[in-house]
């Protein structure tokens, strides 16, 4: 009886969660243009949606930009972890406060005084600009996740790397980077997503002649949801699915240890 | 001694901000031998092992290593080992790869790292776990891959930083004759530190005995618990009962202490003079304790009463009051010949000693 009760009640909370993604998914198969009703099975918006260039245009600008930024991002945000855990230094915890601020912040916050930065510097909105302020919102991410995991750690074993004859960099790469491989790829996937579906902070950072998947959409269901749409969320549902299949699996290594 | 010094520390002081941690500390030790750094938590007993090691800088003094000045040379140059507490393995690598990191590091051939690294499982007693991962292994096989990753390297010193306590009682003990095993086999030096009294003693060669960053006292085992030189070495190895008393008169080389009104005669090793307050220390295993009920005595000993009997086995430990006061501790042996001693709680007794057996200090 209480099973069932439960079995019933998470039935619910899945339906609630999955079931407007499950009804986007089957719309992007609808053979119509503005019905809600089923007119029957197309592959038509997909056809439609791979031929729109500008629309692929900023899909693969959107990919550029979530690459680039979240590999920056990677790279800075684990150094800046490394060296907040391995060396004391004058205003060391004032500085990870800082991080943690920044990851609180409101985006709206970032984005208009990212702009409001940028104008002031005199740098043209647009790619550049943008790959800036995908950088600065996802490095904290990474700073938290890599830190979370180096605090964990046996200090001991750096000691012994160095007391085995290894210099700072053998260390760095034989003992360090390995056993942060987990965090490191965990706050790389963050980053990618975070930067893949930013609305608000590229709406102020980049300019007219660099569009992004995001704002796009944006301005497209403007003048109402086109089935393509549908088709296109159907897409990246799917990369996102394969996304945490992948970091699962990668994570579940790890806890095996 | 014609013997030099492998490892020689002169006027060593380290500080962590106001604390001193090791206070103008001088110690040399010698090739070969096991030297056992042994104190309280907080002594400076681990700050000097971690500056041998390099790990710190030391703030005055200097570190010789073989006759050459190591003062600001770092770890990964010095020729000693460390074993740590908590083993600090490699977590993402198979026992093979940790114990060869190492060899690795100084760029051996792979002929060379795979003879030298089955040598050192085979030292350690793990044959054939090489392809394991550290989180397979228990505690106590930790503890010999953390050995033999250090041994791997050849050290001409090897330094076990309490390697031991993160063991059970079984597991420790039988640890410690590994440990003295692989010691004798390799011929190298040991420098261990511990908390522990009883590993030290029967571990040691020489035992360092530490107190708030400096040596109280440096001997054999049998010195440091026969012998102690002062009130903190006393107390901090083995048990001790401390008697006051005061000095009647000398008779060559033996000298009479008044106890609570009783007049014992001790001997002089310390040249201690007529009228002087001394205190004379007692193992409880050498403290004689005679029943009223059974035995007469008439040597000179102080009255009291059994508190406490706890039965330990092999010996029953007594707590006794004597009549002036205080409270005492001693450890008395079964004796197969006389199972009719009984102690009893409440029971009558007179307690004294063997003459020479105590320290007068």
């Amino acid at each position: 009886m209480r099973k069932s009760l439960r079995f019933i009640y998470l039935s619910f909370v899945y339906l609630f969660l999955y079931a407007p993604i499950l009804v986007l998914v089957i719309y992007s198969f609808n053979n119509t243009k503005y019905s809600t009703n089923w007119q029957g099975f197309t592959f038509k918006w997909y056809n439609e949606l791979f031929t729109d260039g500008p629309l692929m245009e900023a899909f693969f600008n959107s990919l550029i930009i979530a690459f680039s930024a979240s590999i920056v991002a990677t790279i800075l945000g684990t150094l800046a972890a490394v060296a907040f855990y391995r060396y004391k230094f004058w205003g060391r915890q004032v500085m990870y406060s800082f991080i943690y601020m920044l990851m609180m912040s409101p985006d709206i916050v970032m984005g208009i005084s990212l702009l409001m930065f940028f104008v002031m510097i005199g740098l043209k909105t647009g790619a550049f600009t943008l790959l800036l302020a995908h950088i600065t919102f996802c490095l904290p991410f990474v700073v938290v996740t890599v830190y979370a995991r180096i605090s964990g750690f046996d200090r001991n074993v750096i000691d012994v790397a160095k007391d085995l004859g290894a210099n700072e960099l053998q260390m760095f790469l034989h003992i360090m980077m390995p056993m942060l491989m987990p965090a490191i790829v965990a706050g790389w996937l963050l980053s990618f997503t975070l930067s893949l579906d930013d609305v608000i902070v590229s709406f102020f950072t980049t300019g007219p002649a660099f569009e992004i998947l995001p704002l796009k959409i944006y301005s497209m269901v403007r003048l109402g949801i086109k089935p393509e749409i549908n088709a296109l969320s159907a897409v990246m549902f799917l990369l996102s699915l394969v996304t945490v299949t992948v970091a699962h699996f990668i994570t579940k290594e790890e806890t095996n240890r | 001694m014609e013997k030099l010094p492998i490892v020689s520390l002169r006027g060593v002081t380290k500080r962590f901000g106001d604390v001193v941690a090791v206070n103008a500390l001088d110690i040399d030790i010698f090739q070969g031998e096991f030297l056992t750094l042994l104190g309280p938590s907080g002594c400076g007993k681990t700050t000097v092992l971690r500056l041998i090691a390099g790990f710190e800088n030391l703030d005055e003094g200097e570190i010789c290593m073989a006759g050459s000045r190591m003062n600001s040379i770092p770890p990964n140059k010095r020729n000693v080992n460390t074993v740590f507490q908590s083993y600090a393995l490699f977590p993402h690598m198979t026992i093979f790869d940790n114990i060869a990191f190492g060899l690795r590091m100084k760029k051996y051939d792979k002929n060379n790292i795979d003879r030298e690294v089955m040598e050192a499982l085979d030292i350690v007693k793990l044959a054939g776990l090489e392809k394991r991962m550290p989180y397979q292994l228990s505690g106590g096989q930790q503890q010999r891959v953390a050995m033999a990753r250090a041994i791997v390297n050849k050290p001409q010193v090897l330094l076990l930083d309490e390697p031991l306590s993160a063991l059970d009682y079984r597991l420790r003990q039988e640890m410690e004759i590994e440990l003295k095993r692989i010691h004798r086999q390799l011929g190298i030096t040991f420098v261990f530190v511990t908390h522990d009294q009883e590993e030290a003693i029967s571990m040691s060669d020489r035992i360092a005995v530490m107190n708030v960053g400096k040596i109280e006292q440096v001997g054999t085992p049998i010195e440091i618990y026969e012998e102690p030189q002062n009130m903190f070495v006393a107390r901090f190895v083995g048990e001790i009962n401390v008697f006051e008393g005061k000095v009647l008169r000398i008779d060559n080389g033996s000298a009479i202490v008044s106890i609570h009104g009783q007049s014992f005669e001790v001997q002089n090793r310390k040249n201690i003079s007529e009228g002087q307050d001394v205190r004379v220390l007692l193992r409880p295993e050498d403290i004689i304790v005679f029943r009223d009920e059974a035995e007469s005595i008439t040597d000179p000993a102080l009255a009291g009463r059994i508190e406490n009997v706890i039965y330990k086995g092999k010996t029953v430990d007594l707590i006794i009051t004597i009549d002036a006061g205080e409270t005492i501790f001693v450890t008395q042996f079964f004796n197969e010949d006389q199972e009719d001693v009984v102690f009893r709680e409440g029971q009558r007794v007179h307690i004294n000693w063997p003459f020479g057996w105590e320290v007068v200090m």
